[in-house]
């Protein structure tokens, strides 16, 4: 699957040290700020949920009914459960729909 | 002395009992998840035991299988891990009588769990001494270590992922996570901002450029909203902490 195993390995250290990077960063760099620009402050909020909400929104429509289906019921079932309680009703529905749907 | 020592790192032990429990299934499904990539169950390992951050280790996981250009995934792992910058800010005063080299140890294991019960401690008006908080971290970490090796092991043994569902675990986790960030201010725009900017790229430009594209977008967005003037740290690291 990979062009060559030490290159995921080189990858993980990367991601390791860039995850490093941001827990001491706000502690060495941040708190230097006496005060954040609003914008600067409403775009580093914003980066996890644009992140991940880029991440998801092909499967919407690139893959089929049940994988759609399963998103829209898993976005119902977050509103109402923890994550282990998503991932659950989740797994049901995929497993369900693409036995039903082919 | 060493009395109260021990009592600290059996007060942080107790207090990681529930997220040690709570963060079971999601440790043996990275585990699980990964081999089901293709990774190994030693480069499961090594991400767990390196990264040490759920949610980001799911994102590296999903651009590994898309082939995406190493910077690219390196660069997601950091975009998702940046809430830990709050995170750091708003915990660095309170660990202030750490010496260098605790706070460089403890901020390793700054994870969300890690940061919700250091706040909750430092609001019960109790200090927060290293021996409480490697108590905490400790268990936790290691805890996610052998989660993932079990998860990988167990994936191994999967023959059919997909009738399982388990390729579409990933996607079904991370619209889990950005529902989860649904109180935080101009989440709706943001999210129709990155989603369609993200197909639109899918299909002009293709994977994986989409996810920067689309984050671009909704970052933008929300700085465009959020209109001008400054906010003092204190009120911007009042963000509250996420379930991730």
């Amino acid at each position: 699957m990979f062009d060559s195993g030490s290159s995921v390995v080189w990858i993980i250290l990367a991601g390791a040290l860039a995850t490093y990077a941001t827990r001491v960063g706000g502690h060495l760099v941040l708190s230097r700020f006496h005060h954040i620009p609003r914008r600067v402050m409403a775009a580093l909020d914003a980066v996890p949920a644009a992140v991940l909400a880029s991440l998801v929104a092909p499967a919407i429509v690139s893959q089929g009914w049940a994988e759609a289906l399963t998103l829209a019921i898993a976005a119902v079932a977050a509103l109402r459960f923890n994550m282990a309680g998503v991932l659950l009703v989740g797994a049901a529905s995929i497993i369900t729909l693409r036995a039903l749907l082919g | 002395m060493s009395f109260d020592r021990n009592a600290q790192i059996r007060q942080g032990m107790r207090d990681s009992l529930t997220v040690v429990i709570g963060a079971a299934p999601f440790g043996l499904l990275f585990g699980a998840l990964a081999v089901d990539n293709g990774m190994s169950v030693s480069e499961a390992v090594l991400m767990s035991a390196t990264m040490y951050a759920g949610a980001s280790q799911m994102v590296g996981l999903d651009l590994f299988g898309t082939h995406a250009a190493p910077w690219l995934i390196v660069f997601s792992i950091f975009a998702v891990n940046f809430r830990h910058i709050l995170y750091s800010a708003t915990i660095g005063p309170k660990i202030a009588g750490f010496s260098v080299a605790q706070k460089t140890i403890a901020f390793f294991f700054l994870v969300d769990p890690q940061f919700a019960e250091a706040e909750r401690r430092s609001e019960q008006g109790k200090s927060i001494s290293f021996a409480w908080y490697m108590g905490m971290a400790l268990p936790f970490y290691f805890s996610w270590i052998c989660e993932t090796a079990l998860g990988a092991l167990f994936g191994n043994l999967i023959s059919d992922p997909h009738a399982l569902g388990m390729d579409f675990l990933l996607p079904i986790y991370f619209l889990a996570l950005v529902m989860g960030f649904r109180r935080r201010r101009n989440w709706f725009p943001v999210v129709i901002a990155s989603g369609l900017a993200s197909i639109a790229a899918y299909y002009i430009i293709g994977s994986p450029w989409h996810v920067s594209v689309g984050a671009l977008f909704g970052i933008a967005f929300a700085a465009i909203l959020a209109g001008q003037g400054q906010l003092p740290p204190q009120e911007a690291t009042e963000q509250g902490v996420e379930n991730v």
